[in-house]
Order: structure tokens, then C-alpha cells, then sequence
């Protein structure tokens, strides 16, 4: 016994060193593409790039079509999101399968569902094209994509924020003279403020880096469907070092906007 | 006036009780899980019954034959609950004014704002404190502004859940002296639930007793303790409530004049009118003969009124002359002559004896 303690180290010591050198390894292969996208472009040529028309181009694209989804999401989701959290109803299991379902699709298959859902050949297609409304090679097609990949994002964690409130709240208000309807406004709005506006981040991350459904839904035509994840694409080819630019500028605004989300959700907490 | 009808049957509840309240407070109290906040959550509409019929004397808020369900925020009800459920994004100002009617605009916004002033201020709360949020006030302030909240839209009947559970034992007594101020100033008939029957008799003009989801007894606090209809009842209007006037004593013991005579000693600090509680199973009974034996230092000379005997516990109404309930074991009692009418020895321990001031 007193030769065993003196020897051996206590029985666990291997674990914590592979706990660690697994976070290492992991954060390293995550952080390595964005180190080398940033490094390799230097800031000479990503501020080059600011003057390039069709980067820009690309860039605004993109940046326009998401927060229109964007809005479009909240606006539709916010309530749904609501009702998924506060009602129980028959069917409700299958309606939150449903709305998750493209969390799992392969972009290119929801591209490919959109066209045959909506395009002209559509089954809604005809009737789009009896009111004008266009979607393929259209910006408008842009929208509908990325609203169509990035909504389960929101909806997910909106419906989190809301179950996540104490309902004894939403009652009081109730007990108050508010109708439901004044609870939502004032009450469970507020309240689920931060947990919404986590859910806008990851839904607008995900509409920015949105790319297969894109390309076969709306097409890559330069200043009306090419967002910037197919810009970069398109140039990869050609243009190496400006498709590179492009990734770089796109990954400064990307993390831009997320930073600028979470400040808003931070001081709304504080404040 | 309020009658209601109640019927549920939920997982392992059953209620079935009547009730009628046209003034002043009633408390409903019976052990955790009895269905108290049921009923409360009943009347004010969040609780659709199997049956029930609600009204408030001719308007009908629920009649489940005749499909009727008011819905919550139409019922004329204020509902303080358990934990206040103040809204934490909001100041203490904005909280009382939510419930206030009125119509938007600068103007409307600016008469609802001084009108939840007013009501924090008569709930003794500065303009300092009704800009503070929920998470910056104290427990007893809490409850204060969800008093005035409650209140805030003049209604006809006042729930309170628990008032006073939230608050630790240092601001109890403070508190509910604060809240009985408040109802008697408010004059809004009040049904009040709490596990506790000491605070349903400081608080209430009568208690209604819960047992196995039906009022197992109704009437005033004294009556209860004194004849109670069942053990169960007995079991639970335990505490003796005596009213006194305190002042500090030898020894760091509070020294209290009790109302008709007699004298306690506690080692509850207090100063003023106070209400002492003690426990039936602490008291000793002993002939008023008897020297100084044992340690209890309180002694209370009393008359026989009432005799229960409950299995081989005896349960002895006294008049000191307030009223005052004693338990003691059939063997405890023999040695003391118990026919009604005769005087005896109350004792009991200071310690055993509590002081809420009021």
C-alpha cells in the first residue's frame, strides 16, 4: 500500500489533460479557415475590395435579401413561435416537426423543393404567374430561400423564450384587464426580448452563409440573385485571391452583425 | 356579493365547495394541496371547472350549464399572488399602473402614472421607490406594490395567495400589520388563502377550514379553536392568538399586558399592540391551588368553557377572560378538576409564545 502511493499518480490524472488537449484540437481546426481567410487576403487588398463594384455589389445583395427574410421571419414567426409555446393542441407534435424539417434538409433539396413547389412548373406556379409574381432569377427568389433555410432557427429558440417565461406573469397581466393580446405586447414580448434576439442572430448567420438553395431556386445572376456566398463561388475559378477578398469582407460583416446583436440583447437585459 | 359553486376533480383533487363573501376578509385555510389557489384561480377565471357556478350578486362570471365564461380580464377581480408576480422589466409605478383603465395618449399615460403614485404612496411608498424594478425593492415592498397593483382598478373583490409566505420572519410582522391597514382602508371584500392559521386569524374576520377539498368548518377564529367540528380542524386551528399591549422587560424577554387581564412574557421583541400565538399542546394545565413547580414562566389564571374529548386527548376552551385553547393528554388532565366553569392554571413556556405586532 505505502509503495503504491508513493509511485503512482492519483488514478484520474490522464483525464483532465485529455479534456483539454480535445478543446484545443477543436478550437484550433474551427478558428483555423477564418485565421486563414483573414491572413491570407491582408488588409491592403480587403480595403481594395471595398471599391470593387461587384464585391460590393454581392455584399449589398446579400445583406438586403437577409434582413428582408429576416423581417419576414420575425414578423410571421414571432406569434407562431407563441402559440407553439403556449398551447397544447392535437396536431402540435407534427406542426413543430414540420416547421424544424428544413434544420435537416440539404440546401440543395430545399432549393430544389422551392422549384417545384413555386416555380413556374410549380404547382403554385401557375397561380404566382396569374398575380405576377416571379420568383426564379428573381430577387424576390433570394428572399423566399432564405427564409425558407434560416426560419427553424428562429422559430426554435423564440419558442424557447417563450416557454422559458413564468407564466404567472402572463396570468397577472391577465388579472390586470389585459386581453391576450395586450399580455403578448407587453408582457411576454419584453420578456422573451433577449431569447428572440438570439434567435434573429443565428437565423440571419445562417440566411448570410445560405447558398444551395439559393443557387438552385433563385439562380447566381450578378446584382439580382448573386448574393455573396455565390459570388465568392463564382470567382473561385477565375479569381482566387478576389474570391478570397470576398470571404473575408463577407466574414467581417457576418461577425459584425452578430456582435451588434448580442450588445442590443445585452444592454436590453441590463437595462 | 360574491356565491360560487365549485366542482373539479384533477389528478388526486376533488373539490366541491360553496362559498358566499358580501364584506370584509375571509381566509381559506387548510394544509399545502388542499386546492386553495384552485379556487382562488377559479373565481378570477385562469381555472375552467368541471362545475361551477360563479357570481357577483346578478352578473354570472362562470355558469358551466349555461356555457358561461367570463374571461379573466373582464372579471372585477384583483389577484395578489403567491410570489407577487410583479413584472420584472417594469418599475413599481409602471406595475401599479398597468392594471389602471384608461385611454392612451400623453394624457391618459400622465393620470395613470400619478393615480399608480398615489396608490404606492398610501401603501407608505415614495416616489423614490415606485421608480425602482421589482428586483431592487425589498420583500415587504414587493408585496406592497403588489397590493397596490391589485387594487389599482377599483375591483369588487380582492384575492390574496399566501400574502405573506414570501416574506422572511424578520418582515412578517411588519408586513402584515402593513396589509391589514390596506384591506381595512381598501374596504373591498377579501378572500385570502394561507396554510398557516395564525396568519388566516390576524388577518381575517373568518376562517374557512379545507379539508379533503370540502370547507370542513366556517365561523370565527375563536369558535374554531374552541369547538371544533372535526379533529382535523382542531389539528389545524392550532394556534391560540391573545391581543396585548408589549413592552420590553427584565432579561431581553418582552413583557406583554394582555387585554382583560393577565400578563405573558415572550422572547420576541416587540413594542406596542401585539398579538402573542401560542400553541394548545404547550400549554400545562394545573389547579390555580398548585405552588410554583415546573419552568414555564407564563401563568394565567382562566375558567373552564369548553371540554372536547378527542380519543385520549382533551381539548379545554378557557376564558382568561380571552379565549384560550389548551391540549393536553387524558392522563395530563386528571388531576385537574375540568368541569366547565371551574378556574384553573394556564402555564406555558416564554419560548413557546410568539409576538406579531399589529
Amino acid at each position: 500500500m505505502s509503495r503504491d502511493s508513493g509511485r503512482t499518480p492519483p488514478r484520474s490524472a490522464w483525464f483532465w489533460p485529455v479534456l483539454a488537449g480535445s478543446l484545443s484540437l477543436a478550437a484550433l481546426f474551427l478558428v483555423l479557415p477564418v485565421v486563414a481567410v483573414l491572413t491570407d487576403t491582408g488588409p491592403g487588398r480587403l480595403l481594395s475590395r471595398l471599391t470593387d463594384d461587384a464585391s460590393l455589389q454581392a455584399l449589398r445583395l446579400s445583406l438586403e435579401t437577409s434582413a428582408i427574410a429576416i423581417a419576414l421571419i420575425v414578423a410571421v414567426g414571432t406569434p407562431a413561435a407563441y402559440l407553439l409555446a403556449m398551447r397544447r393542441f392535437p396536431g402540435r407534435a407534427i406542426v413543430i416537426t414540420i416547421v424544424e424539417l428544413p434544420l435537416v434538409l440539404p440546401p440543395a433539396v430545399a432549393g430544389l423543393g422551392l422549384l417545384a413547389a413555386l416555380g413556374p412548373h410549380g404547382f403554385l406556379g401557375g397561380a404566382l404567374a396569374r398575380v405576377h409574381v416571379g420568383l426564379v432569377l428573381r430577387t424576390a427568389g433570394v428572399v423566399v430561400a432564405l427564409a425558407f433555410v434560416a426560419s427553424p432557427f428562429y422559430l426554435r429558440q423564440a419558442q424557447i423564450a417563450f416557454a422559458g417565461l413564468d407564466r404567472t406573469l402572463l396570468e397577472a397581466a391577465r388579472t390586470l384587464g389585459a386581453s391576450p393580446a395586450r399580455t403578448f405586447m407587453r408582457v411576454a414580448l419584453p420578456l422573451a426580448g433577449p431569447g428572440l434576439l438570439a434567435g434573429v442572430g443565428v437565423a440571419w448567420a445562417r440566411a448570410l452563409g445560405e447558398f444551395g438553395a439559393t443557387l438552385l431556386f433563385a439562380g447566381s445572376l450578378p446584382g439580382v440573385t448573386q448574393t455573396a456566398p455565390l459570388a465568392i463561388y463564382g470567382r473561385l475559378a477565375t479569381d482566387f485571391d478576389g474570391a478570397l477578398a470576398l470571404a473575408a469582407l463577407l466574414l467581417c460583416v457576418s461577425a459584425g452583425l452578430l456582435a451588434a446583436i448580442k450588445l442590443v440583447g445585452r444592454a436590453d437585459a441590463a437595462g | 356579493m360574491l356565491r360560487a359553486d365549485l366542482r373539479l376533480a384533477r389528478g388526486g383533487l376533488d373539490l366541491d365547495v360553496s362559498l358566499e363573501l358580501a364584506r370584509g376578509t375571509l381566509a381559506l385555510a387548510g394544509p399545502s394541496g388542499a386546492g386553495k389557489t384552485t379556487i382562488l384561480r377559479i373565481l378570477c377565471g385562469l381555472e375552467r371547472p368541471d362545475r361551477a357556478t360563479v357570481a357577483w350578486d346578478d352578473e354570472v362570471w362562470s355558469d358551466t350549464d349555461a356555457g358561461v365564461h367570463l374571461a379573466v380580464e373582464r372579471r372585477p377581480v384583483g389577484v395578489v399572488f403567491q410570489h407577487y408576480a410583479l413584472f420584472p422589466h417594469l418599475s413599481a409605478r409602471e406595475n401599479v399602473a398597468f392594471g389602471i383603465p384608461g385611454e392612451g395618449g400623453r394624457a391618459g399615460q400622465a393620470r395613470r402614472r400619478e393615480r399608480a403614485e398615489r396608490l404606492l404612496g398610501r401603501m407608505g411608498l415614495d416616489a423614490d421607490a415606485a421608480g425602482r424594478r421589482p428586483g431592487e425593492l425589498s420583500g415587504g415592498e414587493r408585496q406592497r406594490v403588489a397590493l397596490a397593483r391589485a387594487l389599482a382598478r377599483a375591483p369588487r373583490l380582492l384575492l390574496l395567495d399566501e400574502p405573506l409566505a414570501a416574506l422572511d420572519a424578520s418582515t412578517r410582522s411588519r408586513a402584515s400589520r402593513a396589509l391589514l391597514d390596506a384591506l381595512r382602508e381598501a374596504r373591498v371584500p377579501c378572500l385570502l388563502v394561507t396554510h398557516d392559521f395564525g396568519e388566516a386569524v390576524l388577518l381575517a374576520d373568518e376562517v374557512a377550514v379545507l379539508e379533503g377539498g370540502r370547507i370542513a368548518q366556517r365561523g370565527p377564529a375563536a369558535r374554531l379553536s374552541a369547538a371544533p367540528a372535526s379533529a382535523f380542524v382542531a389539528d389545524f386551528s392550532g394556534a391560540n392568538v391573545l391581543h396585548g399591549e408589549a413592552r420590553p422587560g427584565e432579561a431581553g424577554l418582552t413583557r406583554v399586558a394582555l387585554d382583560g387581564g393577565g400578563e405573558l412574557l415572550s422572547p420576541d421583541s416587540a413594542r406596542g399592540r401585539v398579538a402573542a400565538s401560542v400553541l394548545p399542546w404547550e400549554i400545562a394545565l394545573e389547579p390555580t391551588s398548585a405552588g410554583h413547580v415546573g419552568s414555564a414562566r407564563n401563568r394565567l389564571r382562566a375558567r373552564v368553557t369548553d371540554v372536547t374529548r378527542l380519543g385520549n386527548r382533551v381539548r379545554v376552551g378557557l376564558a382568561l377572560p380571552q379565549p384560550l385553547v389548551a391540549e393536553v393528554t387524558a392522563a395530563g388532565a386528571a388531576g385537574v378538576a375540568l368541569s366547565v366553569g371551574d378556574p384553573v392554571l394556564a402555564t406555558f413556556k416564554a419560548t413557546a409564545t410568539r409576538l406579531i405586532q399589529t
